[in-house]
């Protein structure tokens, strides 16, 4: 006899503080660019904050993207159109002592929503660190991008919140797009039961 | 510590989104990364172990093809990582990382030596359970999990605030590997069985999209 015959989900624990080890020493995934992506080029900043502001140096940020065209390389993605060879969608970095990691990537373009219409193009975002019991996932979204309005996720978060689920950018900085992470606290992400 | 959200999850139904999730495959695990005591130029000390099992989705169909990245402290409980500060000695030939692919059926096999107790400055003497840390993608963004696997009979388990974080027992009681005689390879390594549930993914619901 093995244990666990019944079909319930093993529990979560934290991903503790050396996940460096088995995780980010080896295998993290900065640039998720070849020659060849098809896209606007972009970077990525997100920085994970504390309940008092303080920068969390330890975490583990994980971001998953559709292509330029809204496609994403997995097999389960119905949309006839290919997804791009040269784009795997899949970045993976530690924090540094400021609590930040930058990605270098391309724009994700407006994927499917379940009412066949659009939702608007973002990042899928997963935070783990010691001290979180379980992976918390939350979404970025582009701020100024006219397909919000109409975005089915983003409709159901309230109002007052919706900002803390924005990609930030400077006019200088075009290409720059910055993301805070609030673990807690008056500015406390939203973060999602997926 | 500041770090746990206080306002409740916002219930995300299912899109495209959350049903597909990064791909690996045989490019992203190298030959050694399934066996652990064969990572340096020589054998670690400590008890050599094989760890395998199953891993399946909550409908009780095998994970295929999925990626698990498991690390741990060698057999003297030290990470070789820059944050650990436990006097205990390095091994030059454990560097205590692996990453395996599930076979066609779901199934996973690695062989490591078995882990320390851990000190950690939680509450005074306080120590970690010998434990493997586990991640598993399989197929989708909701279906990630970070875990951590634990021996049966252990006497820190009762004082570990992290494995006592789960609040049902059986629940608990689903991360701790078993014994497995069958697997043990005579002369070599004992075994433990550890199966992993993941979470399913909903139906699909998109099926208009084209």
């Amino acid at each position: 006899m093995t244990r666990n015959l019944e079909n319930v989900p093993l529990p979560s624990q934290t991903v503790g503080p050396f996940f460096h080890l088995g995780c980010t020493d080896q295998h993290c995934v900065g640039s998720l660019l070849t020659d060849k992506t098809k896209g606007d080029r972009i970077t990525l900043k997100i920085c994970v904050l504390d309940g008092e502001g303080g920068a969390v140096p330890d975490a583990m940020i994980e971001i998953w993207q559709a292509d330029a065209e809204g496609k994403y390389a997995h097999p389960d993605d119905p949309q006839s159109v290919a997804a791009d060879p040269a784009f795997k969608g899949f970045g993976r970095m530690a924090t540094n002592d400021h609590g930040c990691c930058t990605f270098e990537t391309i724009r994700p373009g407006p994927v499917p929503a379940n009412d066949g219409g659009k939702q608007a193009g973002h990042f899928n975002i997963s935070v783990f660190a010691r001290g979180i019991l379980k992976r918390l996932a939350t979404r970025a979204y582009f701020a100024g991008d006219p397909a919000l309005n109409h975005d089915p996720v983003l409709v159901t978060v309230p109002v007052e919140r919706q900002n803390t689920l924005l990609l930030q950018n400077s006019p200088a900085q075009a290409a720059e797009w910055y993301f805070e992470v609030y673990l807690c606290g008056e500015k406390e992400t939203v973060f999602f039961d997926v | 510590m500041l770090r746990s959200p206080r306002k409740p999850l916002i219930h995300l139904p299912h899109t495209l989104s959350e049903v597909t999730g990064p791909v690996f495959g045989p490019d992203d695990v190298g030959p050694t990364d399934g066996d652990m005591t064969r990572q340096g130029q020589g054998e670690p000390l400590g008890e050599r172990i094989i760890v395998s099992g199953r891993v399946l989705d909550d409908s009780g169909r095998p994970v295929p093809h999925t990626l698990i990245e498991i690390w741990q402290a060698n057999a003297a409980g030290r990470y070789r990582h820059d944050r650990d500060n436990h006097p205990a000695p390095l091994d030059p030939n454990f560097h205590g990382a692996g990453r395996l692919l599930t076979d066609a059926d779901g199934n996973y096999s690695f062989t490591t030596v078995k882990p320390g107790a851990y000190p950690w400055k939680n509450h005074a003497n306080a120590w970690r359970p010998a434990h493997i840390h586990f991640s598993l993608f399989g197929p989708a963004f909701a279906t990630r999990l970070v875990t951590q696997m634990y021996f049966p009979g252990d006497p820190l388990f009762a004082y570990d605030p992290i494995f006592q974080s789960i609040p049902d027992e059986r629940a608990r009681e689903r991360l701790i590997a078993s014994f497995d005689l069958g697997t043990t390879k005579q002369e070599w390594a004992l075994s433990y069985r550890f199966n992993i549930v993941l979470r399913g993914q909903e139906a699909t619901p998109f099926e208009g999209v084209r």
